[in-house]
């Protein structure tokens, strides 16, 4: 059901933990499911000037495919700069992986949403400018993340 | 440690079955004298059948497994019986082989009622007594259940279905084989059976349909099983099922001790895991199932973690699912939606030693921890 790389990474992630004082934090919730998934990111700038992703955690909740998902991520971002790694979606998660199953390509899409929320932390601490898509996309995110608190609260 | 999935079959009944493929591979139905060698042999499967659970001879209908023989009792009964009336009751917990053919005879103009359960997975007699209506045909409740376990009053039960002059079906395939099952004293009028579930091959059950019980056949044609049941019979299959009878018969109650030593140890060096819990009844399961839910790890990982260390599991986890709902039982019984995506089942038979166990007790705790490593829900939000 899983390629031999989702496996690897789900068996050994990495970048796994929490970054205690994270300069952006995403955390998303799968509607489908119920998994979380919560991306730390620390920014600092290259020697061009250009702020990059210095170093990339993760914690998740969830199964397999949301653990390699998850990890593949972080490899993905990690010393990008912001605007590069916000370009990452959820295709190239999954073909990094070399593929999901269909039923858990939302794995892939908790990933990246994952990833941009995390940015949007960092741009508003910031008091950056931010973007309409950005911010859709944040909407977006938080309103699910609401429905699986509350589904984890609530459901049974 | 997933025997509640299947069981391998045991040698014994492969060599029992083996002539009935191409040296002795008669036509039950036909008179010449190899025809008249199957149906001889099916028929010796029949009695052993019939023997284990107290019931008569033509009472036993072979099927293609414990789904075919679910849908049979419930569709055979549900348009034999319309004249008395429409309504069914059964259990939240039974296996979608059951909820599934009652979901398609609510669309065919059928009611259905699900009864809820305790905590513990446990239908309560009385509810069942009230849920009775002028127009219930049927009560379908199982014997134990194939998840967390619980082991169901049906004897209860049948008591007051056959007060209310109400047919009464039992799922008994986690039950035939491994607890005393007698369909006179436990007033079953129809109880279902598998033979994989037994160390016998796949492909095969049993629907008992007590004498008198009005039901229509699902399959019409040739007019075998008593015309209750068309189709060339599965004579190796059918041969398989009577060894697995007979061995069960013989080995349920020593294997049961055996079972329930290692059972018990198993729970409660799991239950020694931080934040671990047992789903199910204490006392009132199967001793060979034991069903946990870990806090703040999905199903999914864990199983294919113990997978890698060699250990064969089964969860409820929405993950796992084709359908990614947790399971139905687990959250019948109560569990929030991350408790039930935390769960664990491990199942043990005929062939797990005592080193498998110790293994299994070993192992977890260390892949328990890691998957906890990773997951967010070791801290507060």
């Amino acid at each position: 059901m899983y390629t031999e790389k989702v496996l690897e990474h789900f068996k050994n992630p990495h970048n796994y933990g929490r970054i205690e004082n994270a300069d952006g934090v995403g955390r998303v919730g799968n509607l489908l499911c119920g998994d979380i998934m919560i991306l730390y990111i620390k920014v600092k700038k290259n020697k061009t000037g250009k702020e990059i992703i210095d170093d990339v955690k993760f914690e998740t909740f969830g199964c397999a495919a949301a653990i390699s998902t998850s990890s593949i991520t972080t490899d993905l971002v990690k010393g990008k700069t912001l605007e590069d790694a916000m370009k990452i979606d959820n295709k190239a998660i999954v073909k990094s992986l070399g593929g999901l199953p269909p039923i858990k390509i939302h794995c892939s899409i908790l990933a990246s949403d994952a990833l941009k929320e995390a940015i949007y932390d960092y741009y508003k601490k910031m008091g950056r400018h931010i973007s309409e898509g950005l911010e859709r996309v944040h909407q977006r995110i938080q309103r699910d993340l609401e429905k699986v608190k509350h589904m984890h609260e609530e459901l049974g | 440690m997933d025997y509640a999935a299947t069981t391998p079959v045991d040698p014994k009944v492969l060599e029992e079955m083996k002539p009935y493929f191409s040296k002795r591979f008669g036509n039950a139905s036909s008179l010449h004298s190899m025809g008249q060698e199957a149906k001889k042999a099916m028929e010796y499967s029949r009695s052993k059948a019939a023997d284990l659970i107290n019931a008569e001879l033509r009472e036993i209908i072979f099927t293609s497994g414990g789904t075919e023989a679910n849908n049979f009792a419930l569709k055979g009964v549900a348009y034999a019986n319309r004249d008395k009336g429409n309504h069914i009751i059964t259990s939240a917990i039974e296996h979608h082989a059951i909820l599934d053919p009652l979901k398609w005879l609510e669309k065919n103009g059928f009611d259905v009622t699900i009864l809820p359960v305790d905590k513990y997975g446990l239908v309560r007699p009385e509810q069942v007594a009230d849920a009775i209506t002028p127009k219930t045909t049927l009560v379908s409740i199982m014997a134990a259940n194939n998840e967390i376990g619980t082991i169901e009053p049906i004897k209860e039960i049948g008591e007051i279905c056959k007060d209310h002059d109400v047919y009464f079906h039992t799922d008994a395939v986690q039950a035939v084989g491994k607890i005393p099952i007698d369909v006179e004293r436990m007033n079953i009028d129809l109880l279902s059976m598998s033979a994989h579930k037994i160390y016998g091959p796949k492909g095969v059950g049993y629907l008992y349909v007590r004498n008198g019980v009005k039901i229509d056949p699902l399959l019409h044609g040739g007019g075998q099983e008593f015309g209750l049941r068309s189709t060339t019979e599965n004579v190796a299959g059918i041969v398989g099922f009577g060894k697995a009878i007979e061995l069960r018969k013989r080995e349920m109650y020593k294997e049961a001790e055996r079972l329930k030593v290692l059972n018990d140890r198993m729970i409660k060096d799991i239950l020694k895991i931080e934040s671990s819990y047992l789903n199910g009844h204490p006392i009132k399961r199967l001793y060979n199932n034991a069903n946990f839910h870990f806090d703040f790890i999905e199903g999914e990982s864990l199983i294919l973690r113990l997978d890698a260390k060699g250990i064969e599991a089964s969860t409820g986890s929405a993950c796992s699912s084709t359908s990614l709902e947790p399971s139905h039982v687990l959250l019948a019984i109560g569990l929030r939606h991350e408790q039930a995506h935390g769960s664990l089942r491990l199942t043990i038979g005929k062939w797990t030693k005592r080193s498998d166990v110790n293994y299994v007790t070993k192992v977890l705790p260390e892949v328990v921890e890691k998957l906890r490593e990773i997951s967010p829900f070791k801290k507060s939000w």
